[in-house]
């Protein structure tokens, strides 16, 4: 409790369980969403429009041809955005030529890309449920990608257990890197923002300065890349070649399984949860809360550090170690969790919206010149809006505009 | 500045009571000098080839007065330190130094700690002497290179003074950055580029005003995702708009180096300080505005009454939300001027994701610097000489190679050290993100 009585360890996303929704009749959160959804491919059609090269043309004979304006606006938005639902869902393009396998080919990269931001949505999403706000998935990941990756390229290991020992060393790897943070907050009180930020770079400092070291740096290469995963240690298809969805995607969905087991069915989960909702009252009822956010931030790593061996096991950079290993994901896979409102099989859906997005971004740009930055404008324009629902109430006139969201209440530094 | 006329109802700054260390911490803090102390002796004193000499040049080519290169006899140098540093630890665990004398110790043994190790780092091979205080050299570049640092941070404390959590510091610099390198471009004025820089860096500011103050959205998380916002705004328009035509849209001019009389003519300080764009004078007076603005006007004393304590703020009647929606806005400006000094002042173009971090080494400078502009400033030039040294080490030949990206952890480690509270204990302001739900 704050000294001015107000109650501040409320987490970020509160949890809507059925007991929570209030009696009055309150907009349904999923419609909150698709509304974001809509405003915020608005406005990443207006920036498309905005910055599109024959519209501007146009736009300068406005007064004569105005009509000429908004069929050109129309003609670049519409572009971009079929591309890129024809990059993560379906392709009437190549559909149907040749082998059939490709016909799968955008669902593929579609769920090869939803792999480790599940994973990192759920690292995020767990913190949140104990009332930690884990912005250090990047550095976990990059931990995790770093560790499972030197056994993957450096021992040689008969097949199926190359592959798992690399994905144990990598999870604790992660898992070790979320606990400092954790240890510290219980130690010390230090706030996991903080110190989780600073890890990220300490992070991605380790692993620029591995990547110079002759233990990690590819033989004949004057490059910061590392040798390439041996086969053995390598995630295997689910799909022929060159379809890219792997193992990882099974492993992500077991996670999913194990996290909403832990966090519904456990008597560990009740404690997180019991911390996450209130840790003056779980302190009283007699948890030990330090070992709680512990606990809590080794599983998160190991989450995130799991998603680093999706990244480094799975192909995605090449099986080879580099400073771009994270890719994003880190802070991705956080607006995964906000989208998913820190639930597990959420989290799973907004994984997998994301990663269509990020599958048809690519698509995008190479067909439209559209740059897949815009995928991160919408993504961001997304988690700001449902983050603040009373925002999206009062543009669309909404039921309840006049409720100031305040179960969203924030904590602060001391918090 | 204008006198305090509410100086009977003056809330003072959170200032520690005296206490005397505890004996533990007596001498688990005597124990690291000692340690400090010894490896300083062996590793750069006995780890220096005996008989060589350090040399630092003082003067910069084209000064006015020259000084003679300085000479440090580097081996004897970082035996002395060693020495002194260990007997202080031994002094720490015997009689006790007052708080205000430990910090002088502090200071003192990080000084020169530094100092031998740069003395040991140049008896390797490098003949020439280390420029110290030329703009390309160590000194020089700690300046420039912290001069980002500075405006960030005195954003954050501008914000989190006033009781919000500005985490986007990166997102606003990256988009100072990029409408500098635009409209500095454009206008082909060094000036409206700093302009647009800072007023883009309030847009992004204004948004997290809005969610963070109306909307009650969680501060941190705001932040992220904002920073995103940016990454993503200024990585599209660079694709769509700039990259195709850099010659019209990303092409600023180079800042002409401004010497001012008299002072840029000081032997050592003057071609260090006042031999710089007009960017770093600018900062100068940013630094000395935002501390008096902070500490000795009424405007500051309402921010800090309302960052530490909102409801008694507004019960004298002060505007909560209207204080913080300003000062959020000056951070905000604050921060997209530190973006414009990538592109306006470094004369450079804007490329993606150009900020690489350094907003959140300015978040770390005000943390470390526990949340005052002094404190920031001093935590920033710590950072950016941590990254000089980073680049300086790495073109002098050192007798055993500094791998330089552990050197650029040490921001982030000391960062981490200060909010664990194993140099002192850090403490934000009371109220720093909470939102505020009375009027």
């Amino acid at each position: 409790m704050s000294a001015d009585g107000t109650v501040k360890d409320e987490i970020a996303v509160p949890p809507r369980g059925p007991g929570r929704r209030k009696s009055r009749s309150e907009t349904h959160p999923l419609v909150v969403i698709g509304l974001s959804f809509v405003t915020a491919i608005v406005v990443g059609g207006l920036l498309i429009a905005v910055t599109n090269q024959p519209t501007r043309n146009a736009a300068r004979h406005f007064s004569s041809s105005p009509g000429k304006v908004f069929s050109s606006a129309w003609h670049a938005v519409s572009a971009a955005y079929i591309a890129l639902f024809e990059g993560g869902v379906f392709d009437p393009h190549t559909f149907g030529h040749g082998n059939v396998w490709h016909d799968f080919s955008p669902l593929s990269e579609t769920l090869y890309n939803a792999t480790p931001l599940i994973l990192v949505g759920l690292c995020v999403g767990l913190a949140f449920r104990t009332g930690l706000f884990n912005i250090g998935a990047q550095g976990q990941l990059i931990l995790g990608a770093t560790a499972a990756g030197y056994v993957g390229f450096t021992w040689h290991l008969p097949p199926v257990i190359h592959l798992v020992v690399a994905l144990i060393v990598g999870v604790v790897a992660g898992a070790v890197w979320g606990g400092i943070a954790g240890y510290l907050k219980a130690r010390s009180g230090a706030h996991e923002v903080i110190t989780t930020i600073m890890m990220n770079y300490v992070a991605l400092d380790l692993l620029n300065y591995a990547l110079k070291t002759t233990a990690f740096r590819r033989p004949g290469s004057n490059q910061a890349i590392s040798p390439i995963v041996h086969g053995t240690a390598r995630l295997g298809k689910l799909l022929p070649s060159p379809l890219r969805v792997n193992l990882g995607l099974l492993i992500a969905v077991a996670a999913t399984v194990g996290v909403a087991w832990l966090l519904t069915r456990s008597r560990l989960g009740f404690t997180l949860r019991a911390v996450g909702a209130s840790p003056t009252a779980a302190r009283t009822a007699g948890m030990n809360v330090g070992r709680t956010y512990v606990t809590s931030m080794v599983i998160a790593g190991g989450l995130a550090g799991l998603a680093g061996c999706s990244q480094i096991l799975g192909g995605g950079t090449n099986y080879a170690l580099t400073n771009a290993v994270d890719a994003g994901l880190g802070f991705d896979g956080i607006t995964v969790a906000l989208l998913g409102r820190a639930k597990p099989w959420p989290t799973v859906w907004a994984g997998l919206l994301f990663g269509a997005l990020r599958a048809g971004s690519a698509t995008m740009q190479s067909r439209t010149g559209t740059s897949i930055d815009l995928v991160t404008i919408v993504q961001s324009l997304v988690v700001l809006f449902i983050a603040a629902p009373a925002f999206v109430r009062a543009v669309f006139r909404l039921r309840n505009a006049s409720d100031s969201g305040a179960a969203a209440l924030a904590k602060g530094w001391n918090g | 500045m204008s006198v305090d006329t509410t100086g009977s109802l003056e809330i003072a700054t959170p200032e520690i009571v005296e206490v005397p260390a505890s004996r533990r911490a007596r001498i688990v803090s005597g124990s690291v000098l000692i340690v400090v102390g010894v490896l300083c002796a062996v590793a750069f004193g006995l780890g220096s080839k005996a008989g060589h000499d350090a040399r630092f040049r003082l003067s910069p080519p084209g000064a006015k007065y020259t000084m003679p290169n300085l000479v440090v006899p580097a081996r004897i140098f970082a035996l002395v330190v060693g020495i002194a540093i260990a007997a202080a630890g031994f002094w720490r665990i015997k009689k006790d130094f007052s708080n205000r004398a430990m910090k002088w110790v502090i200071a003192l043994t990080i000084l020169f700690v530094v100092s031998s190790f740069l003395c040991w780092s140049l008896t390797g091979k490098s003949a020439t002497p280390l420029d110290l205080f030329g703009s390309g050299g160590l000194l020089g570049q700690t300046i420039f290179l912290a001069v980002p640092l500075i405006l960030g941070a005195l954003a954050g404390v501008m914000c989190e003074r006033s009781g919000v959590i500005n985490v986007a510091i990166e997102g606003q610099m990256l988009v100072g950055a990029f409408a500098g390198a635009m409209f500095g471009t454009i206008s082909k004025n060094a000036a409206v580029g700093t302009i647009a820089g800072m007023l883009a860096g309030a847009v992004i500011a204004a948004v997290l005003a809005v969610f963070a103050i109306k909307y009650v959205v969680n501060q941190v998380v705001l932040g992220v995702v904002l920073n995103l916002l940016a990454l993503g705004l200024t990585g599209f328009l660079y694709d769509a708009v700039m990259a195709p035509n850099s010659n019209s849209y990303n092409n600023v001019g180079t800042l002409s180096v401004l010497k001012i009389p008299l002072l840029g003519n000081i032997p050592i300080i003057g071609p260090l300080l006042f031999d710089q764009t007009i960017i770093v004078y600018l900062t100068y007076v940013l630094i000395f505005a935002v501390d008096i603005l902070l500490f000795r006007t009424r405007w500051g004393l309402r921010t800090r009454a309302v960052g530490e304590h909102p409801k008694a703020a507004d019960t004298v009647g002060i505007n909560v939300r209207r204080t913080r929606y300003i000062n959020v806005l000056i951070g905000g400006m604050l921060a997209g001027l530190a973006g414009a000094t990538l592109t306006v002042g470094d004369s450079s173009g804007f490329v993606k994701n150009m900020t690489g971090g350094r907003g959140f080494i300015a978040l770390a400078a005000v943390i470390f610097g526990r949340w005052s502009p002094r404190g920031a400033v001093g935590a920033a030039l710590l950072f950016g000489f941590a990254t000089s040294l980073q680049t300086v080490l790495s073109f002098i030949g050192t007798p055993v190679q500094i791998p330089s990206d552990l050197l650029g952890m040490l921001p982030y480690l000391a960062t981490i050290f200060a909010v664990a509270g194993l140099v002192g204990r850090v403490r934000a302001p009371a109220a720093d993100g909470e939102p505020y739900e009375g009027r």
